[in-house]
């Protein structure tokens, strides 16, 4: 697996991602696998101000992104793929050969309660991260590269 | 225009309040800036909080880095299609001239701003 990095995390494309996590993994490509931002030229252009002129970002639907999945993984560009909630990641991972996952900021929403001070999730969202795990997926939680990975186990 | 403008430093962390408690240090002015910072937010309660830091006003919103969920925040309120221009980059040296310029229309006080940090940034010899 060449992926460098396949994170959760609301905010999407930002500076923890393009710089923390970027410059760390001397990234070349970031996908950010979105179904709105997809279908958005304008959401798009936001978040292609954030990325230097040396990454390449891309934007891709979640069937887009399942179907590009084999393609990533046998790529040898160090790839950063980026989704928003925890839907997507699942849908993204259990359509795919994708067996490791970073969450990254996920916020306080009124349905989530507090698992790390960077992650909140509802009990569903919870359940769909264990399932993903019994499916034979590392999944864990780390905010900057220079954190401790905490495993989803320690937090859910 | 009745009411001056307001200046909205929209940060990482705890930046924009250091830049805001910096110019009143400096200046002595305390009105006009208002710190917004992204802490523990998601996209769109950073918005939220920069919809209420604008209040309807005429604004100039600063934000630290150009790119990323606060410019991002910034410009989606672009939308709206209030009276509000976007400056992105933000420094010390444009603040503490905005802090006296803020009679003029958001476009030409962000062209303003922008020009003076600008100006601000040197690499000096050792």
């Amino acid at each position: 697996m060449t992926l460098s990095l396949v994170r959760l995390d609301d905010r999407l494309v930002h500076g923890q991602v393009v710089v923390g996590w970027g410059r760390a993994l001397d990234v070349q490509l970031v996908v950010l696998v979105d179904d709105r931002v997809r279908a958005s030229e304008w959401e798009q252009d936001l978040y292609r101000m954030g990325i230097p002129a040396e990454v390449e970002l891309r934007f891709a639907s979640v069937p887009e992104a399942i179907a590009a999945a084999p393609g990533w993984l046998a790529s040898p560009l160090r790839t950063i793929v980026v989704t928003g909630d925890v839907d997507t990641l699942a849908q993204l991972v259990e359509g795919s050969d994708i067996r490791r996952v970073n969450i990254g900021g996920i916020h306080q929403q009124p349905h989530r309660s507090k698992r790390l001070p960077y992650v909140y999730l509802s009990d569903d969202e919870a359940s769909r991260l264990v399932s993903l795990v019994a499916r034979g997926v590392d999944v864990s939680a780390q905010d900057v590269p220079t954190a401790r990975p905490v495993p989803l186990g320690e937090f859910t | 225009m009745s009411e001056p403008l307001k200046g909205i430093v929209l940060s990482h962390a705890a930046l924009a309040q250091a830049m805001v408690d910096a110019v009143k240090q400096i200046t002595g002015e305390s009105g006009g800036l208002v710190p917004v910072s992204n802490d523990g937010c998601d996209g769109g309660q950073l918005g939220k909080r920069l919809d209420a830091a604008i209040g309807g006003s005429d604004a100039v919103v600063f934000v630290d880095l150009p790119g990323g969920s606060c410019l991002q925040a910034a410009m989606r309120h672009l939308r709206t299609g209030e009276q509000v221009a976007v400056v992105a980059g933000v420094n010390l040296a444009m603040l503490l001239d905005f802090v006296y310029q803020r009679h003029l229309a958001p476009a030409d006080a962000a062209r303003r701003a922008a020009e003076h940090g600008v100006r601000a940034v040197r690499s000096l010899p050792a």
